[in-house]
C-alpha cells in the first residue's frame, strides 16, 4: 500500500544546516525506504543527506513523502511530522 | 641524537617554540586512472574509505562547539549518503578505479549544489572537503586539512590559506612552518595576529615528518630539527625580558593591552611550552584593550537575559584585577550573522548592516547591553571604557557617546574602522573620549581588499603606507585632543611595525598575550625619537614591502 503525506516544511533555515540532518538521520532509522519531493519534481531518497539538501526546500516550501509496504504510514506520518516543526527553534 | 644545521626560512613573526610536528596535507592528487581487476573489492575500498571519513567527522562533531560541530555532522552525513555510495559502485562497475569514481560521484552533488545558489552554493567547500578526504582515504594518503593530532603541535604545511585555517585552534598550536609563502602571505598576518612563532618559505619544510620534535625559532627564521624532545618545555626559558610598564627606551609611555573574548582570556597557568609566554604576557600587560563580547551571543535565537550578560563581563572585569577594560559592544551584523538579529542577508555583507549600525534596526539590544555593562562595571568596581564598532560619523560617535553616558558609563569611545572616520578623527574626538584603530578592517575599506580574499594578502598587509597614513592622521588629532589613541589591529602585535604605530602618535597597543612580551621589549630598545624616525620611513615608503624593509633595516637587531 502506497502511503503518501504532503507537508509545508516549518524550520526557519528550510529543509538546510540542522534541519536536513535531523531528517535524513530519521528517515535512515525508519523501517521502510521513504522518497521525497517538491511538488511534481522527481522523488529522491530521504535517506541521502545530499539528494535532500539539493532539493532547496524552504521555510513553505510544500514538499511530498512516499513510501510502499508495511509500516509505511506510520512512517510518513512520523517525517512528516518532522518537517512541519521549526527545528531551528528547538534544543 | 646528533644536531643537524638548522634550517633557513623568512622569519614573519618573532618568538620561539619548540614542539612535535603535525603536517597540514593538501589536497590528494589523483593518480592516472588505474585498470581494476578485482570490482567488489574496489567498491569495498571506496565504501570503506568513506565509512571511515564519516565515522571521524562524527568524531570531531562531537568535541566541537554547536556552529562549527553541525557543519562537521552534516559533512558525515553526505559521507555516509547511499545515493552517493550506489553511484560510486556504480561507476566502478563501469570501470573506473576507486579514487576517480569517488571524484566523479562526488562532482554530479557538487554541480547540483552550486546551480542552487545561495545557502546550499556555500556547501560546496564543505562537500569538497568530504570528496578530499574519501579520496586521501581510498589511497592511503594523510587526511587534509588541520592537524588533530590531541596535543600542542607545530603545524607545517605548504602554504596556508584563509579557508584552511578556519578549523584552527590557536591553543593548540605552538609554531607555524610553511614551504612557501612571503611576510605578506596568510600564514605570516595569521601568525602575527595569534603571537605565534611563524617561519615562512623554508625549503625542505616538506621533509619534516610528523612527530619529529622541532625548535623554531620566529625571528631568525630557523627551524632546527634533531631536538631533544625533553627540551620542549625549554623554550619557556627564552622569554623576552619584560614585565610592563610599556614604555621606550626614553620612558616615554605606551600601555600594552590585551584583546580578550571573555574572563577565560585573562586566566593563567595554562600549562605546557605555550602557556609560559601568554602567562607572561597576560601578567605584564596594563589592562584590556579590546574585550570583544560577541561569545556570548553566539548560536543565540533569544537576546542573552540581563544577568547572564552583566555575569559575563563581571567575570571579565573582576579577572583583569584592577586593571582599565576597554569593552566593544556587540560587532554582529551581516558579516557575522546572529540568529537573534533577524537581518537579512545582505549582498555586500562587510558594507552592510553591522557593528553600531545594528542598533538603527535593533537599538534594544546596544541599550540592553550598555545597561548590563554598566551594572558589571559597578558590582566589580572596575574602570570600564566601552567603545562602539563600524562607526563612519561624528554623529554616529555623538549619539553613540549619549547612549553610554545615558547608562552610567563614564567613558566612551569610538573604533576607526572606516576611512571616513579616520579623516574625521578630530571631529569624533570631539565627541568622545578616546579612539582605538581597528587595522584589519581599516585596511580592508582602506584598500578596498576583501579580508577573506587570500588573493589579495598583499593590500590587507598592515604595512601598507596609504593605512599608515589614516592611522598617522588619528595620531595627530589624538595629539590636537589630548586624548588616547590606541590600536588593537593585527598590526598591534608586530614588534617591527608597533614602535612605527608610536611615532605616529599611537598611545596603547592591544594584542594577544603571546605578544605582549615581544611587543615590550622591541619598544624599550628604541626612543621616541627612534620611532618617529621609523614612523616617517614607513609613511614615505612606496610599498608595504619597501616600508618593512626601510624599518627593518633601522633597527637594531
Amino acid at each position: 500500500m502506497v502511503e503518501q503525506r504532503t507537508v509545508v516544511i516549518g524550520s526557519d533555515s528550510g529543509l538546510h544546516a540542522r534541519p536536513a540532518a535531523l531528517f535524513v538521520k530519521a528517515a535512515a532509522a525508519a523501517p521502510v525506504p521513504v522518497t521525497i519531493r517538491v511538488g511534481d519534481g522527481k522523488p529522491v531518497p530521504a535517506r541521502s543527506m545530499l539528494s535532500v539538501l539539493s532539493l532547496g526546500a524552504r521555510k513553505g516550501t510544500e514538499v511530498t513523502l512516499e513510501a510502499d509496504g508495511e509500516d509505511a504510514a506510520r512512517a510518513v506520518d512520523e517525517l512528516a511530522a518532522l518537517l512541519a516543526r521549526n527545528l531551528d527553534v528547538e534544543g | 641524537m646528533s644536531k643537524a644545521e638548522p634550517l633557513t626560512g623568512l622569519g614573519v613573526s618573532p618568538g620561539i617554540a619548540v614542539g612535535p610536528v603535525a603536517r597540514m596535507a593538501g589536497r590528494p592528487e589523483l593518480p592516472a586512472p588505474a585498470p581494476v581487476s578485482d570490482v567488489d573489492g574496489e567498491v569495498a575500498a571506496a565504501a570503506a574509505a568513506l565509512d571511515t571519513v564519516a565515522k571521524d567527522l562524527t568524531g570531531r562533531a562531537a568535541g566541537a562547539a554547536a556552529d562549527a560541530g553541525a557543519i562537521l555532522e552534516a559533512q558525515s552525513l553526505m559521507a555516509a549518503d547511499p545515493a552517493l555510495a550506489d553511484s560510486v559502485a556504480e561507476l566502478i562497475r563501469a570501470g573506473s578505479d576507486a579514487a576517480h569514481a569517488l571524484t566523479e560521484a562526488f562532482e554530479t552533488y557538487r554541480e547540483m549544489l552550486a546551480g542552487a545558489g545561495g545557502y546550499l552554493a556555500e556547501r560546496v567547500a564543505d562537500l569538497d572537503d568530504v570528496r578530499d578526504r574519501a579520496v586521501a582515504a581510498v589511497l592511503g594518503r594523510p587526511m587534509p586539512g588541520v592537524p588533530h593530532p590531541g596535543f600542542p603541535y607545530v603545524l607545517v604545511a605548504d602554504d596556508l590559506a584563509p579557508a584552511d585555517t578556519v578549523g584552527l585552534d590557536p591553543a593548540a598550536v605552538l609554531a607555524l612552518v610553511t614551504e612557501r609563502g612571503s611576510p605578506t602571505s596568510h600564514t605570516a598576518i595569521l601568525a602575527r595576529s595569534l603571537g605565534l612563532p611563524a617561519v615562512v618559505g623554508l625549503p625542505g619544510a616538506a621533509g619534516l615528518a610528523d612527530g619529529t620534535v622541532v625548535r623554531v625559532d620566529g625571528a631568525a627564521g630557523t627551524v632546527e630539527v634533531g631536538v631533544d624532545p625533553t627540551a620542549v618545555g625549554a623554550a619557556a626559558g627564552e622569554l623576552p625580558d619584560y614585565a610592563g610598564p610599556g614604555r621606550t627606551a626614553d620612558g616615554h609611555a605606551v600601555q600594552l593591552l590585551l584583546n580578550i573574548g571573555s574572563a577565560a582570556d585573562l586566566a593563567t597557568g595554562g600549562g605546557g611550552p605555550a602557556a609560559a609566554l601568554r602567562d607572561a604576557g597576560i601578567a605584564a600587560a596594563e589592562g584590556v584593550g579590546l574585550f570583544r563580547t560577541e561569545f556570548l551571543f553566539l548560536d543565540r535565537h533569544d537576546m542573552p537575559a540581563p544577568d547572564e550578560q552583566q555575569a559575563a563581563y563581571e567575570a571579565a572585569f573582576r579577572a583583569a584585577g584592577g586593571r582599565k577594560v576597554v569593552l566593544r559592544t556587540l560587532d554582529a551584523g551581516a558579516d557575522k550573522p546572529l540568529p537573534f538579529l533577524g537581518l537579512r542577508p545582505e549582498p555586500n555583507p562587510a558594507l552592510g548592516v553591522r557593528g553600531l549600525r545594528v542598533a538603527r534596526v535593533r537599538p534594544e539590544v546596544l541599550t540592553a547591553q550598555l545597561r548590563a555593562v554598566a551594572a558589571a562595571a559597578r558590582a566589580a568596581g572596575a574602570e570600564v571604557w566601552v567603545m562602539a564598532p563600524m562607526v563612519s560619523t561624528a554623529a554616529e560617535a555623538a549619539s553613540f557617546a549619549g547612549a553610554v553616558r545615558q547608562a552610567g558609563l563614564p567613558i566612551p569611545g569610538v573604533m576607526i574602522e572606516v576611512p571616513a572616520a579616520a579623516l574625521h578623527a578630530d571631529r569624533l574626538l570631539a565627541e568622545v573620549d578616546f579612539l582605538s584603530i581597528g587595522t584589519n578592517d581599516l585596511g580592508q575599506y582602506t584598500m578596498a581588499a576583501d579580508r577573506q580574499s587570500g588573493d589579495l594578502a598583499e593590500l590587507l598587509d598592515p604595512w601598507q603606507p596609504a593605512l599608515l597614513s589614516l592611522v598617522a592622521a588619528c595620531g595627530e588629532a589624538g595629539r590636537r585632543a589630548g586624548k588616547p589613541v590606541g590600536v588593537c589591529g593585527e598590526a598591534a602585535a608586530d614588534p617591527l611595525l608597533a614602535p612605527v604605530l608610536v611615532g605616529l602618535g599611537i598611545t596603547s597597543l592591544s594584542m594577544s598575550a603571546r605578544a605582549v612580551p615581544q611587543v615590550g621589549a622591541a619598544l624599550a630598545r628604541l626612543t621616541l625619537a627612534d620611532c618617529t624616525e621609523l614612523a616617517g620611513l614607513a609613511v614615505a615608503a612606496d610599498s608595504a614591502a619597501s616600508a618593512r624593509a626601510a624599518v627593518r633595516d633601522r633597527v637594531p637587531q
